[in-house]
C-alpha cells in the first residue's frame, strides 16, 4: 500500500509554488519543445502537459542521464528546442552535467529544474536543496549564462521567457512545494519510446 | 599541409581510426582526456564539422549517445578502462532503450602494466561491461584497428547493439610506473 506524504516532507522556506500549476506555466505550448524528463515526479509533470506524446522521452531508471540526453540532443537537431525537465535530485546525482553543458552552451538547449527539495520516490527524503545547495548558483558557477531561479507566480513569465527564448542554454530552478505531482499512467517501454521519438522527428 | 599517407606513416592506426569513425558519419565525441585517445579527441577538436565534447566524468558520455541517436546523430564515447565503472548504472538507459552504442576503451590495467592501482578496474572492464550487455571487441595490434573497429560501427550503428573497443596496452602502449 502506498504511503502517503509523509510529515517530513516539510518545505523548506521560500518553496511555496504547486507543481500543477508552475511547470504548465512555464512550459506554455508543448508543441514548441522536444522534451527529455527525468524519472519520477517530472515525468508526471510532462506528462500532464504534454501527454503520452511522440516529443517526450521520459527517463525509468538511468538517474542522473536527462541533461546529458538534452545535450546529445540538442547538437543532433538545432533546429529544433530541446526542453529537459527534471528533478533536483537528478540534476545532482550527476551535476558535473552542467558543467559540461556550459561550455558546449548549445542555443536551443533549456533545462527546466523542478526543485522540491526532495527525494520524493523514496520516501520524501531531504534532498541538498533543502540544506543550503542552490542550483541556479551552481549553474551560474559552471558558466552557464542565462540562470534564474522562480520561486514565487511573479517569477514564472520571465522563467517561460527564458526557456523559450535564451540564445544560449538556460536553467531555470522552479521551486515548488514537497507534494505529489498529478499521477501520469506514463510509458516505461524506453525503447519503444525511443523508435516514436526518432521517427517523428525524421518527419517533423 | 601533411598528407594523408605521410600522417599514417607516423602514427597510422590513430588517424586511421578517427577517418573510419567519420566516414560513418559519426559526429559528436564525448571524452574524458587520456593520453590513449589524444590523437583522436585533438583530431575531433580540430574538426569543424563534429562536437568534441569534455565530459566530466565518462557516465555522461552514455547518456549524451542516447540523446544524439534520438535526434539521428551519432556518438562515440572515448575513455580509460577506469571511467567503464563509473558508467555501469547509466548503461541500463542503453539497454531499456536498446540505443546504438559505441564506446573506444584504452586500457590501463592490462598488459605490462606497472600501477598497481590500475588493476581492480582494468581487470573488471570486459566482465562489467558484459554484465551490463554490451559486446566487446579486443584490440591487440595495429593492423586490427580498422577492421575491428569497422565491425563494431556495424554492429551498433546497423545492428542496433551496444558495442566495446577494447584498445589493450599491448597497441596503445603500457606505463611502466
Amino acid at each position: 500500500m502506498p504511503e502517503p506524504n509523509p510529515v517530513s516532507a516539510v518545505a523548506a522556506p521560500g518553496f511555496v509554488l504547486e507543481r500543477s500549476e508552475a511547470v504548465p506555466a512555464l512550459i506554455g505550448r508543448h508543441e514548441d519543445f522536444l522534451f527529455i524528463s527525468g524519472l519520477g515526479g517530472t515525468a508526471c509533470d510532462v506528462g500532464a502537459v504534454a501527454g503520452d506524446g511522440a516529443h517526450v522521452y521520459s527517463l525509468g531508471g538511468a538517474m542522473g542521464a536527462a541533461a546529458m540526453m538534452g545535450l546529445g540532443l540538442a547538437l543532433a537537431r538545432p533546429d529544433k528546442r530541446v526542453l529537459v525537465v527534471t528533478g533536483d535530485g537528478e540534476l545532482l546525482m550527476n551535476v558535473g552535467a552542467l558543467a559540461t553543458i556550459a561550455v558546449v552552451d548549445p542555443a536551443n538547449l533549456a533545462i527546466l529544474c523542478v526543485d522540491n527539495g526532495h527525494y520524493g520516490e523514496t520516501g520524501w527524503q531531504k534532498s541538498h536543496t533543502s540544506l543550503g545547495v542552490d542550483l541556479e548558483k551552481v549553474a551560474i558557477g559552471c558558466g552557464v549564462k542565462h540562470a534564474c531561479t522562480v520561486a514565487s507566480k511573479a517569477d514564472l513569465a520571465g522563467g517561460a521567457r527564458l526557456l523559450r527564448e535564451a540564445n544560449g542554454t538556460c536553467f531555470v530552478v522552479l521551486r515548488v512545494k514537497p507534494t505529489d505531482p498529478a499521477p501520469f499512467k506514463r510509458n516505461f517501454d524506453g525503447s519503444l519510446l525511443r523508435d516514436r521519438f526518432r521517427a517523428a522527428l525524421q518527419q517533423a | 599541409m601533411e598528407s594523408a599517407v605521410t600522417r599514417q606513416a607516423q602514427t597510422p592506426w590513430q588517424h586511421a581510426l578517427y577517418d573510419l569513425l567519420r566516414e560513418h558519419g559519426v559526429t559528436q565525441f564525448g571524452y574524458v582526456p587520456d593520453a590513449g585517445h589524444s590523437i583522436l579527441i585533438d583530431r575531433s577538436l580540430g574538426d569543424p564539422d563534429v562536437h568534441s565534447i569534455a565530459l566530466t566524468t565518462e557516465e555522461e558520455g552514455v547518456a549524451l549517445i542516447a540523446g544524439a541517436d534520438l535526434g539521428g546523430a551519432r556518438a562515440v564515447l572515448l575513455m580509460q578502462s577506469s571511467g567503464v565503472g563509473n558508467c555501469i548504472n547509466m548503461l541500463s538507459l542503453i539497454r531499456g532503450g536498446r540505443f546504438p552504442f559505441l564506446t573506444l576503451v584504452s586500457m590501463r590495467g592490462d598488459f605490462g602494466e606497472g600501477n598497481p592501482w590500475q588493476f581492480a578496474m582494468g581487470q573488471a572492464t570486459q566482465p562489467t561491461l558484459e554484465a551490463m550487455g554490451v559486446i566487446c571487441l579486443r584490440i591487440e595490434c595495429p593492423e586490427e584497428v580498422v577492421p575491428a573497429t569497422t565491425a563494431a560501427l556495424t554492429m551498433a550503428f546497423k545492428g542496433g547493439q551496444a558495442v566495446a573497443v577494447l584498445l589493450s596496452q599491448r597497441l596503445i602502449g603500457a606505463k611502466p610506473f
